[in-house]
């Protein structure tokens, strides 16, 4: 049997293998050759070599929206994780309503991202010129926090399920040995559920890292960068150069922006993966 | 219980992905999906009449793809495709880009394998993204049919563009609001009589019933309509005042009459000017609509909007020109030229660039043509053989001509980039909300020294 399977994985690998080839490895290695070129459609490329990627580290327009990713994608992983993982621990106190409390954070996940970014839109508009503050468009510091107001609400939710799926399956005579030793409620969740659910804690900090940096719908509809690219995160940046900029020498530029990206958070995930796994204890 | 809570968590997430997926590509959900759907109903459609017609007219070769950019007159150009392909049985698509997605449907589309053949750039700084692919039609019967040389756009002797419709735009007034408020147009003849009506009008506005100005909106939605279109007209008087016809760098001239006009219509409108940044083209369309405001500035593809069942009639409406204290006041027109400019993509096949150049000819020669796009369309086509427009604001413009006034010219096509504009947009946003020195010297900055910066990034 094991023999039989060993001579035809082959053939059953191959349906996944093609579409993995044809929906990502084509397009991915396309892209990065269109990274060294100069083009306006994809059929037509003229290779420059390395100099779309030269432009790309003296444009301030990346750098800047790279750093303002990176001080929303630090706020936004520790609220996120934080207030899910509050969440996650009340709502497995076997309480009353539990089901219909999970289920009712949970929803807000299931909304688009462009339509979430523009009834955040309305209501942070609203009460800035109730406040009489300056609005969305002009006002960096509302567009930061309205962005990350804006994915909390749309993420925790989300992450707290994979919580309280972790914090169920931390074993009960674990803690009711703690328990017995004297150890605080306090004590009991560092010592024992912490390291007990640090899987769950990989894959939620994983999913929030690159969420936050690809965040683009959620971007474009709620600020669309504004006040003069000011919240402009990196996807969005990348986007506006391919498209809202006129001229061949634009297009290869974005692509090379892509390519960094896609590399920058490849590297950040993989590090945070390898940080965080280190601490994961076996049962 | 854990595993179905795992599993739940992940149907959850297939949901949420598969719904995210819908968001991002939804900006413009309604207009693309009839659009699309209208299109495809429409390609299904030639393509049978096309089959039908095939046998009787062997002769017929190539076929016509037209991208339209104008999704206002999608049903009229699909019409007036149809006609044409059971006249000589060659098909014709017209498909119709999303409003604000044309250049992006562009470009994914000339990337495929049946590309458009026919589409259009909206003056030289659109030009430079497709220059390679323009057919020269410096020799094409269409070209000939141009009523000036003026409205060809080209690159070096090649003819890359034709002008295919003239618009105007200028301050639409309501003429009986102006009437209540003890005003007639002709009472207006200048900056500073606009002013003085103006404040006169806010002066009373809670006693008339309605202010001066309808909202400055500077959402995305209408913001082109003061950093492109008004912006036009500091430019002109310093191109006229330079002798030129373009500049690498803009001096800012005349920005003192820039910020005079953009006062007027912040501090004498509907709602707070800090209340600007989110109104909407359509908002400020509605309160022009509902005589909640005299003048709105806008152009004469706005006339659809406004006239029609419940709406104005011709006798309540007219265009007066945007008076900014500049130039010859007294004999200032309207603001009339044109962004759209037809190209043939001379990377088709040859019978499909005959064909394309056969329909454009006949689209502004034959009768059905002319007449489809001056009725239908409301369009003024600078063709020898145009029809009559019944579009008002096109009739102002032609009398105010006739007048002697000159027509304002469009230079914004002139402006470096779209990046330059919003950084204007921008600026005039701020300082509508803080109408400080400070701030308009950001407008300033943004319009003056931004011009160098785009004009250097976009011609390296």
């Amino acid at each position: 049997m094991e023999k039989a399977l060993k001579k035809y994985s082959p053939i059953f690998v191959l349906p996944t293998l093609l579409a993995f080839i044809i929906g990502f490895i084509i397009p991915f290695a396309e892209g990065l050759y269109l990274s060294f070129c100069q083009f306006t459609t994809v059929k037509n490329a003229k290779w420059v070599g390395l100099s779309n990627y030269k432009r790309v580290f003296t444009d301030q327009s990346f750098i800047d929206s790279l750093g303002f990713t990176v001080s929303f994608a630090v706020a936004a992983i520790i609220l996120i994780n934080v207030i899910a993982f509050g969440l996650a621990l009340l709502l497995t106190r076997k309480l009353k309503g539990t089901n219909i409390f999970r289920t009712v954070f949970f929803m807000p996940n299931l909304i688009g991202g462009i339509v979430l970014g523009y009834i955040w839109q309305i209501l942070i508009n609203c009460v800035l010129s109730i406040v009489g503050q300056p609005l969305l468009a002009l006002n960096k510091e509302a567009g930061y926090w309205g962005l990350i107001i804006l994915t909390c609400w749309q993420q925790i939710g989300y992450m707290m399920i994979i919580y309280i799926a972790g914090l169920q399956n931390v074993p009960d005579d674990l803690i009711e040995a703690a328990q017995i030793d004297g150890a605080s409620a306090w004590k009991t969740l560092w010592k024992v559920k912490l390291p007990m659910v640090m899987p769950s804690i990989t894959i939620c900090v994983f999913l929030t890292l690159t969420n936050s940096f690809k965040l683009f719908d959620q971007n474009l509809a709620l600020t669309a960068g504004d006040p003069n690219h000011m919240t402009e995160m990196l996807a969005l940046n990348i986007y506006q150069t391919f498209y809202a900029r006129a001229g061949a020498q634009w297009k290869g530029l974005g692509q090379a922006k892509a390519v960094i990206f896609c590399i920058l958070v490849i590297v950040i995930a993989l590090a945070q993966l390898k940080a965080t796994r280190s601490k994961e204890v076996q049962q | 219980m854990k595993k179905r809570l795992m599993a739940l968590a992940l149907c959850g997430a297939m949901g949420a992905s598969l719904l995210t997926g819908c968001g991002s590509s939804t900006k413009e959900t309604a207009a693309a999906t009839t659009a699309a759907a209208a299109t495809e109903a429409a390609k299904t459609e030639a393509a049978t009449t096309a089959a039908a017609t095939e046998a009787a007219k062997k002769e017929a070769k190539g076929s016509v793809y037209y991208l339209n950019f104008k999704p206002e007159q999608d049903a009229q150009w699909q019409e007036l495709a149809k006609a044409y392909t059971e006249e000589t049985g060659v098909p014709v698509t017209v498909v119709t880009a999303a409003s604000g997605n044309y250049e992006t449907t562009l470009m994914s589309e000339m990337g495929k394998s049946g590309a458009p053949t026919l589409f259009q750039v909206n003056g030289p700084v659109g030009l430079a993204n497709w220059k390679d692919y323009c057919y020269d039609l410096s020799g094409s019967d269409i070209y000939g049919e141009l009523t000036s040389d003026g409205f060809a756009l080209k690159d070096g002797d090649a003819v890359d563009g034709i002008a295919y419709v003239i618009e105007s735009y200028g301050i639409i007034t309501n003429k009986t609001l102006l009437e209540k408020a003890g005003y007639s147009v002709d009472d207006i003849k200048s900056f500073d009589d606009l002013k003085k009506v103006a404040e006169d009008i806010t002066a009373r506005s809670a006693e008339l019933g309605f202010s001066a100005f309808s909202s400055a909106g500077m959402d995305g939605s209408s913001d082109w309509r003061f950093k492109t279109h008004l912006a036009n007209l500091p430019i002109y008087f310093e191109y006229q005042a330079d002798g030129i016809g373009a500049t690498d760098a803009i001096k800012g001239s005349y920005l003192d009459n820039y910020r005079a006009i953009w006062d007027l219509y912040i501090n004498n409108s509907t709602c707070a000017p800090a209340e600007l940044a989110a109104k909407t083209g359509d908002d400020s369309r509605n309160e022009f609509l509902a005589s909640k405001a005299v003048f709105f500035q806008n152009g004469s593809w706005e006339y659809g909007n406004l006239t029609g069942d419940g709406k104005f009639t011709d006798d309540d409406l007219t265009m007066i020109p945007i008076y900014i204290g500049a130039g010859d006041e007294a004999n200032q027109g309207l603001c009339t030229g044109t962004e759209n400019y037809w190209c043939v993509n001379g990377q088709a096949g040859e019978d499909d660039i005959q064909a394309t150049l056969d329909f454009m000819y006949w689209c502004v020669t034959s009768e059905k043509g002319t007449n489809t796009m001056a009725n239908e369309m409301g369009f003024v086509i600078p063709f020898k053989k145009a029809a009559e427009s019944p579009n008002l604001f096109v009739k102002v413009d032609k009398e105010l001509t006739a007048a002697g006034k000159n027509p304002v010219s469009w230079n914004f096509t002139t402006m470096p980039s779209e990046e330059w504009k919003n950084g204007v947009g921008s600026a005039l946003t701020a300082y509508a909300a803080d109408q400080t020195d400070a701030n308009w010297d950001a407008v300033v900055k943004a319009f003056v020294d931004g011009w160098a910066t785009e004009y250097a990034l976009a011609n390296p």
